[in-house]
């Protein structure tokens, strides 16, 4: 549905995206995910025909993002980042106003603007003027904007930023709602949000794809797979060759301190050789006081790359200036 | 293409109704020419005409109207909402051809008012139809124009100010200045000071002339600056 390839798009001697290839099938909902500046804003404005790309191409359901821009715009529903709307305009009249310029017919109009009531709750308060609005229903305005034409593909820019919990639970049970009617795409620089809603996450970072799959594939990428850590008393070249020597067990990495051997496993794929080291640490007589499995976290992962590329950029700035 | 343009001149009149800024120059607008046909059309002895009303009225509207039009565009730029209307399907053209007429209705809603000022004239004396209906076309041609002009002020920039400042030099130049300068050159730069003078083609029609060429320089200025505005537009996002 969505065709990104190789796109890259510079600012001057910015480059806020940097070769950027992915694609999106027909019905997923795919979360895009990454700090603060990695590129994820105008990678959704390239895709919505707002930017065009310096290089690379995009397209939408086949349409091309730059020679059918009308196509795909009609086929796009997009909510901005910070939801930009008309403060002037009451709720009812702005949706009235997009629905005209998406070509809708007063008939079809009418039910649209009444669906997205419906469905984004605007009842309370949609003959009010927007910017009496609080943050909350001005997303839930946005949002109604973005799905008033029934669109193939939903685009969100972070959909959740500045809203309270309960909204943001809100948000995304109707975000999930949507995504089996609408291919959706959308944003964020928070992991959970994108973990709680998402089958498959795209995590940017300075412009460039670090990584992509289901939570689980992401997990399995960060640590390969979950670790053990096991802290075991004895000659440590002894309990190191007899953990490594397990069935199960793929490398051993360890340090000494104070008499116990402090050891990271990395078990063989689908193994967990946890009581195989119980019984060898049993049957030599030595002491076991911590065995544990640590699955590896999305959240840790997501930290690093961010924490790296601050690191990257940092070290960047240093050379310009040097 | 059509049914695009009257939704966002619709939209753009609706916020022309809710802008005090609108209210503002409307209201001066009228109290100024109401004044300007007491003062200098409605005098014992004078010729029943409205020429010196309409010719005072041009310049006028050099700082009235760009008032009106800095906030086309700019306003969407500063608060992002250009970003919901350009992902929208409607291009370039058809934006800048809203946000123009949506301005332009307003200004002939204006212009209609000082109709007024017609019926007390004919009340007081004998009135040239002629001139008068070719008065009213210079007026609307001119309108067109100087909107055109601020349109593409707006075009340029995110700042509502800036635009209307910009809006009216531009016009200076094309009224007051070119007038100034044509007093200082001779020969073809005269010509070309004078060609582009919008006054002069203007007082054509006020004093009741009607010029081909002077119809073609309005209908092609106001072409050529909604085409820079779409310009501008299009510009803003390959920065
Ligand atoms: N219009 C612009 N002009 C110049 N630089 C920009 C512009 N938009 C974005 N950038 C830069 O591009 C990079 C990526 O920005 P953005 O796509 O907004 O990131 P994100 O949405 O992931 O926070 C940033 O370094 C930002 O400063
Ligand atoms: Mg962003």
């Amino acid at each position: 549905m969505i065709r990104v390839q190789n796109l890259t798009k510079t600012f001057g001697e910015v480059r806020a995206v940097d070769g950027v290839s992915f694609s999106i099938g027909e019905g997923e909902i795919v979360g895009f995910l990454g700090p603060n500046g990695a590129g994820k804003t105008t990678t959704l404005r390239v895709l919505t025909c707002y930017l065009p790309a310096t290089s690379g191409s995009a397209s939408v359901a086949g349409h091309d993002v730059f020679s059918d821009s009308m196509a795909v715009r009609r086929l796009v529903g997009y909510l901005p980042e910070n939801t930009p709307l008309d403060g002037q305009m009451r709720c009812r009249e702005y949706l009235n106003f997009r629905g005209k310029i998406r070509g809708l017919g007063r008939g079809v109009r009418e039910s649209a603007i009444k669906r997205v009531i419906e469905l984004c709750w605007l009842g309370d308060f949609i003959d009010r003027p927007i910017h009496q609005l609080s943050k909350g229903m001005r997303q839930r305005v946005g949002l109604a904007d973005a799905l008033l034409h029934d669109p193939k593909v939903l685009i969100l820019d972070e959909p959740t930023i500045g809203l309270d919990p309960t909204q943001i639970r809100e948000t995304r049970n109707l975000i999930r709602d949507l995504a089996r009617r609408h291919t959706v795409l959308l944003s964020s620089h928070i992991l959970p949000e994108v973990e709680a809603t998402c089958e498959r996450t795209i995590i940017i970072a300075g412009g460039r794809i670090v990584a992509s799959g289901s939570p689980e594939e992401l997990k399995e990428r960060i640590l390969g797979g979950s670790q053990l850590i096991a802290e075991i008393s004895g000659p440590a070249k002894d309990v190191t060759k007899a953990v490594a020597s397990l069935d199960g067990v793929h490398k051993v990495e360890g340090g000494a301190d104070d008499g116990w051997q402090r050891l990271r496993i990395e078990p063989k794929k689908g193994c967990d050789p946890r009581e195989a080291i119980f019984k060898v640490v049993k049957a030599k007589g030595w002491g076991l006081r911590e065995l544990r499995l640590e699955v590896g976290s999305l959240e840790e992962f997501f930290v690093q790359i961010t924490a790296k590329q601050a690191e990257e950029q940092r070290s960047e700035k240093r050379e310009v200036r040097s | 293409m059509i049914r695009n343009v009257a939704a966002l001149t619709q939209r753009e009149l609706a916020t022309n109704f809710l802008s005090p800024v609108a209210y503002v120059v409307a209201a001066v607008f009228l109290v100024a020419t109401g004044h300007l046909f007491m003062g200098s059309t409605l005098v014992e002895g004078e010729e029943a005409s409205l020429r010196s009303m309409l010719d005072s009225m041009a310049w006028l509207l050099v700082f009235a109207l760009p008032l009106l039009t800095m906030r086309v565009l700019s306003d969407e730029f500063a608060s992002g909402t250009i970003e919901t209307l350009m992902t929208a399907p409607v291009t370039d053209v058809e934006v800048v051809i809203g946000k123009f007429l949506g301005v332009y209705v307003m200004y002939l809603g204006l212009l209609a008012t000082t109709l007024v000022h017609v019926v007390l004239l004919s009340a007081y004396g004998a009135t040239d139809a002629g001139v008068l209906i070719l008065g009213y076309l210079g007026m609307i041609l001119l309108g067109a124009f100087y909107v055109a002009v601020g349109v593409f002020a707006s075009a340029l920039t995110r700042h509502q100010l800036v635009a209307a400042i910009v809006g009216i030099l531009i016009l200076a130049v094309l009224t007051l200045v070119v007038d100034a300068l044509a007093g200082w050159y001779s020969g073809s730069w005269r010509s070309v000071l004078a060609y582009v003078n919008v006054l002069h083609h203007f007082q054509d029609f006020s004093k009741g002339i009607f010029d081909t060429k002077s119809l073609f320089f309005f209908l092609s200025g106001t072409a050529f600056f909604l085409f820079l505005a779409v310009k501008a537009l299009e510009s803003r996002r390959w920065r």
